[in-house]
């Protein structure tokens, strides 16, 4: 029973990391997983380094299980720091190493939740600055 | 199939004899991460017994063609055994003829079906449409998306905070421009079992016509369309024992009669010319391209099944295993208990939250020791946002579950405390 709630998780979950909103935020996205009602935002500071954009800061709310607010917490101690091209290119896999225990199919999209919306919301970022 | 295993008298009404229905599911037989398995989800969908699966196997091996077409052996057998589960279908809820049966893929096709062929062509601009709170998306979009097309007005019977539908406006809801109610007899998150009668006479009054939503009934408890005069019912072949991919629609004669056809082709036509089709009898006319007789056959056994068992047997069973589980999830420290706590009137749905565990978490701690349940919302949003809720978690039982299964879950609901509890 306790394999899916290692330590770390429930860690995660009960103190998550960049945890809030960033005011005066350059990327602020939300979405939820109709299934089952899990719902994160995501609020992104940019910092320039040369030509390129990286996040210099970034926070979260949101409520929903412990997956989807472990796996969003462990996503953005991952990201920061790093330029947005390349955060764009995170593959689902990644996430779900940093979680790192196994999910279920239906579990697996709790914890992609948060990757989902900070892709989505480069990308919508990227749309409006092109 | 020996009835007399399977039922022990009981008090004045015969109980279910459990471990002799469990021997006919091979299903629950099987162990989950080594662990029995403790199915507490047939609400969204039942074990089906082998004497089903026989049935069904037994077409295909010995019976099998096309219905209604060929002249040959095998399809007069394929259609003399269709025909006959619709006959059993008929008896079951007491119908008066099995012309009235419709067989369609399940109840949600069903509302379909009635929102395209009698909402488009019996309500106008301006009219209105009754249903609930508690409605199943299945019982809502539908009316919501024909609404929105047509320039209806859908309007809600509202819940008590017991989570009983509030009669009480009923009065006031129903008026002259009323055209539709449809409303779940008994509901898949609540439990909530609605005495139909009172609705139907008082919408009948207003001059609307009624559609009972019975995928939570027909399975549980006695239901009699003679007795209850809706004017339509609907549920699922796959909750009742029966396989996926068939369900029915009961309708009035002069209903069916007087509705436009859903789907169109093959079957459905008595005729077909140049200068257009002339549509086939009521139910063909309604069961357009090769039905899904197999399946519907094997939902006459499910109907043989629970016949033989006795559906107030079944209903006495369930009862008494849902007073059980209200009872003693309701001791768990943080457990919440969601819809009315009276097992009169409640079918086997239990549904709770625990702490501030979220469902989804604590249907995968269960998970892991082979208890069954379902988290969410249940196709019922509506519903959640007016109980202010994301999700729920929800036990459900059926013929084949004991007392043991309920004390599986109030064993797991400790240990998914303990393991979040820090
Ligand atoms: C009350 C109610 N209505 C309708 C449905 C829809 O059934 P189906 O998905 O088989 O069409 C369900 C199934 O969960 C239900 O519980």
């Amino acid at each position: 029973m306790q394999d899916l709630y290692r330590e770390h998780i429930l860690d995660h979950y009960e103190n998550p990391r960049h945890h809030g909103v960033i005011e005066r935020a350059d990327i602020s996205h939300e979405e939820s997983n109709p299934l089952c009602g899990d719902r994160i935002r995501i609020d992104v500071k940019l910092g320039a380094e040369g030509d390129r954009y990286c996040i210099a800061d970034a926070a979260f709310t949101g409520d929903g299980c412990i997956i989807s607010q472990a796996a969003a917490s462990m996503l953005l101690e991952d990201v920061v720091g790093k330029p947005i091209d390349e955060v764009e290119q995170i593959e689902p896999q990644h996430v779900l190493d940093l979680v790192g225990v196994p999910l279920t199919a239906a579990r697996v999209k709790c914890a992609l939740l948060g990757l989902k919306v900070l892709k989505t919301g480069i990308k919508l970022w990227k749309l409006q600055h092109a | 199939m020996n009835d007399e295993r399977r039922t022990v008298a009981h008090g004045q009404v015969e109980s279910l004899d459990t471990r002799h229905i469990r021997a006919d599911f091979p299903i629950l037989a099987q162990q989950v991460n080594g662990k029995r398995v403790v199915f507490l989800d047939s609400a969204a969908s039942s074990q089906k017994p082998i004497q089903v699966l026989q049935a069904m196997d037994d077409v295909y091996r010995c019976a099998y063609a096309n219905v209604h077409r060929g002249v040959y052996a095998f399809s007069e057998a394929a259609t003399a055994r269709y025909d006959q589960a619709r006959e059993k279908v008929a008896r079951f809820i007491g119908a008066p003829s099995a012309e009235q049966i419709v067989f369609t893929r399940n109840a949600t096709e069903a509302l379909n079906l009635l929102a395209y062929s009698y909402g488009r062509h019996f309500l106008r601009p301006g009219d209105e449409i009754l249903i609930t709170e508690l409605e199943h998306h299945a019982n809502f979009v539908p009316w919501q998306v024909l609404a929105q097309e047509r320039g209806l007005t859908l309007r809600f019977i509202p819940i008590t905070p017991e989570g009983q539908l509030d009669l009480d406006q009923l009065d006031e809801l129903l008026t002259p421009r009323t055209k539709l109610v449809s409303f779940a007899h008994v509901s898949n998150v609540l439990g909530t079992i609605t005495d139909p009668r009172p609705i139907i006479q008082r919408a009948r009054a207003v001059g609307a016509a009624v559609i009972v939503d019975g995928s939570q009934s027909v399975p549980h408890m006695p239901v009699n369309v003679s007795q209850m005069d809706c004017d339509f019912l609907v549920f699922s072949g796959h909750k009742m024992l029966g396989p996926t991919g068939i369900g029915v629609l009961y309708g009035k004669r002069e209903l069916l009669e007087a509705m436009p056809p859903f789907l169109t082709g093959g079957d459905m036509i008595s005729a077909v010319g140049f200068d257009g089709p002339r549509w086939n009898e009521v139910p063909l006319k309604f069961e357009a391209g090769t039905p899904a007789f197999v399946e519907a056959i094997g939902l006459g056994a499910a109907v043989d099944y629970l016949s033989a068992l006795g559906m107030e047997a079944v209903r006495t069973h369930e009862r008494e295993i849902t007073a059980y589980a209200l009872e003693r999830v309701s001791e768990v420290p943080g457990a919440k208990i969601i819809g009315p706590t009276d097992p009169q009137i409640r079918g086997g749905v239990v549904t709770f939250t625990l702490d501030r565990i979220h469902p989804h978490d604590l249907a995968s701690l269960l998970d892991g020791e082979g208890v069954a349940i379902r988290a969410g919302h249940h196709c019922a949003q509506p519903l959640h946002i007016r109980l202010g809720l994301n999700a729920t978690a929800r036990a459900s039982f059926y013929i084949y579950n004991e007392r043991r299964d309920v004390d599986a879950l109030i064993e797991a609901l400790y240990k998914a405390k303990s393991v979040l509890k820090r």
